[in-house]
């Protein structure tokens, strides 16, 4: 939306903000001013957005030659395949239960992509096929936690960040207190409440006490961005403030939050597979990993396998978003090389 | 210094009401009745029901009921649970266990962790260098139930080193494997942080300064070199320690410590309002208290900040 009306809204601005400011200041400076005005103003249409892309094929260009890039995006590509066409990989129903035949039998290491791949648990279903559903739940979880976590958080601390004042006193205060609940413990007690728990109460519970972490940080980066001079060329120029924060705030302040979301998304997943092993997350009709990790449990001696292909494949799952989330970090952030 | 803690601890006040009041109203709005879950499936006396009520205080408003609460908080009466024990006593009971559990974790994370850290952030690129750094990664993915059921499988159960849960936990070796498992994730944390730091440092004008005016390595290294790298550190181990303490309910579910985790989890499934929030509002408590002190250690650690 602000992108439309750019092209109409920066000459006026330019005619109506410089003479004003022309008038207080030396020719020298007026011109100073003028310059960055125009500068910023045409930042606005072209200019922003090429500088914006550029820091993206900076960074780009960057994760390229990274093989964590690589390694850890051909994982997750596997992974989102998995969540998102689970018959891909198998035509096994997960929920298919014979224990008369397959009660705890080990693994078939030579069975490439077949229903005894993994071996049965301790229903008579099969590990793989159970393996492969059960990434939707956790990269759905893990995702829209992160989304939500983001926009949340990224409101709260640019509003914090921004306006400064009481309303930074409140929303800070609030972060405290949110923050005073652990991650872990705030779900639980959240989650108890809900009798018929989904995918999206899990997500719900999570963001509500997983959102702090991304709103510091935007606060933090709003404040230093705030003071600097192109904010304060683009508020002489006559931007609004929402203009000031979505168009030339944001973008600027949008590295550390990416890096610390990519980050956390891999936590997210862990903790979601944490309440499910509780016994207080998803439920058994739902194949996730959390929920088969937690069954399985109390038959580690006689058949590990049920419990550590769905562990496996749950540890692997979160690597890969951490190494992800460093090699973004390392790719946004040069100072950190 | 006397000024800054007293409104520190000021600031205190509305974070410590908030989480409390957060915590009590997410225990207490909850559907499900605790008092008919008392008389389990037989048939509830009405006029019993509105005595227990009554007693527990749950026909009040929530708001008000709150305000008894904290009353009663500031009279060290943390309220009685529904199964008629006094929460301060199950507090009694759970904290001792939990704090040896959670300090011997933080001694091993301090220790093996800022030792790794440094190290490696000495040596980077080297040998010790890499190995440390993928240990840590694969602590840092492997969820912690996963990895305290298999140690508890292999050490305990097939390599009979430990005994496989703890059955005294006043034994200090029965808690030795809960204490590592619960370590190894902010152990990781702590290794990662400490070589990043140690390792920008040591670039820093100071420390070329340090060397060219003839210091021993021992001295650039442990005094000018630790001071600055352990602030971001301290940071973290500040709130990690109310992190460890809350945050055991999956290690001391696995080694059935009968700790706070513990405690709390059993609490919170069972819908026990009073514990749930006695437990949360002494955590609240630690976090606050630990972040405090880490403000205070700024000032001890880098001469540069002062508080007036």
């Amino acid at each position: 939306m602000p992108d439309n009306k750019s092209p109409q809204v920066t000459p006026s601005s330019v005619a109506g903000a410089g003479p004003a400011v022309t008038g207080g200041l030396a020719d020298t400076a007026a011109a100073g001013v003028a310059v960055a005005a125009e500068l910023a103003a045409g930042t606005d249409k072209q200019t922003s957005t090429e500088k914006a892309r550029s820091l993206g094929q900076d960074a780009w260009r960057e994760l390229r030659r990274s093989w964590l890039f690589w390694a850890s995006g051909i994982l997750l590509v596997l992974l989102i395949l998995m969540a998102a066409w689970p018959t891909l990989f198998t035509d096994v129903d997960p929920r298919q239960a014979d224990l008369r035949n397959h009660y705890l039998t080990g693994p078939q290491w030579s069975h490439f992509f077949q229903a005894d791949w993994f071996g049965y648990n301790v229903q008579g279903q099969s590990v793989y096929a159970r393996t492969v559903h059960g990434a939707r739940a956790s990269i759905i979880v893990g995702v829209c936690v992160t989304l939500a976590v983001t926009l949340v958080g990224g409101i709260v601390g640019m509003l914090a960040g921004y306006f400064g004042g009481w309303l930074d006193t409140v929303l800070s205060r609030l972060t405290d207190v949110f923050f005073g609940i652990p991650l872990l413990l705030g779900g639980l007690v959240l989650l108890q409440a809900f009798t018929n728990r989904t995918i999206w109460t899990v997500t719900f519970a999570l963001t509500a006490f997983g959102w702090m972490q991304i709103a510091r940080v935007m606060r933090g980066a709003v404040i230093t961005q705030k003071e600097a001079d192109f904010v304060t060329a683009a508020r002489a120029l006559g931007a609004g403030t929402g203009r000031i924060l979505f168009r030339h705030i944001l973008p600027n302040v949008l590295g550390p939050v990416i890096v610390v979301a990519t980050i956390a998304l891999g936590g997210y997943i862990a903790t979601e597979a944490t309440l499910s092993y509780l016994g207080i997350g998803l439920k058994d009709p739902t194949v996730s990993w959390g929920v088969d990790i937690s069954a399985s449990q109390k038959d580690l001696r006689d058949g590990p396998h049920a419990l550590l292909m769905p562990a496996g494949f749950l540890s692997l799952t979160v690597l890969a978003f951490i190494l992800l989330g460093d090699a973004v970090r390392d790719a946004l952030d040069p100072k950190l090389r | 210094m006397g000024r800054f803690v007293a409104r520190r601890l000021l600031q205190m006040i509305p974070v410590f009401i908030g989480t409390t009041l957060l915590i009590f109203l997410m225990v207490y709005s909850l559907p499900g009745d605790p008092v008919k879950a008392m008389f389990g499936s037989k048939a509830a006396d009405p006029a019993t029901v509105a005595k227990l009520r009554h007693d527990y205080g749950l026909d009040k408003p929530l708001i008000q009921q709150y305000w008894d609460y904290i009353s009663g908080l500031f009279q060290g009466d943390f309220g009685q649970s529904f199964t008629g024990r006094p929460v301060a006593d199950l507090m009694a009971d759970a904290f001792p266990v939990t704090i040896r559990l959670a300090l011997f974790a933080f001694a091993i994370e301090l220790v093996v962790g800022i030792g790794l850290g440094v190290l490696t952030g000495l040596r980077r690129g080297k040998f010790l260098d890499q190995v440390v750094l993928i240990f840590t990664l694969i602590v840092v993915s492997i969820p912690v139930f996963v990895l305290g059921n298999l140690a508890q499988f292999v050490i305990g159960v097939k390599w009979k080193l430990v005994t496989p849960t703890v059955r005294d936990s006043q034994d200090l070796s029965q808690l030795i494997l809960p204490a590592v498992v619960l370590a190894l994730l902010s152990l990781a944390y702590v290794t990662r942080l400490t070589r990043t730091t140690v390792a920008e440092n040591l670039r820093a004008d100071y420390i070329r300064t340090a060397v060219a005016k003839g210091l021993p390595r021992r001295r650039v290294v442990g005094v000018h070199l630790m001071r600055n790298s352990l602030i971001p550190v301290v940071t973290f181990l500040g709130t990690d320690l109310g992190m460890l303490m809350g945050g055991a309910i999956v290690t001391e579910g696995i080694f059935n410590v009968p700790g706070v985790g513990n405690t709390l989890y059993q609490a919170v499934i069972t819908s026990e309002g009073p514990t749930v929030v006695g437990v949360v509002t002494v955590l609240v408590l630690v976090y606050l208290v630990s972040s405090l002190v880490v403000d205070l250690l700024y000032a001890v650690l880098d001469p540069r900040i002062r508080y007036a």
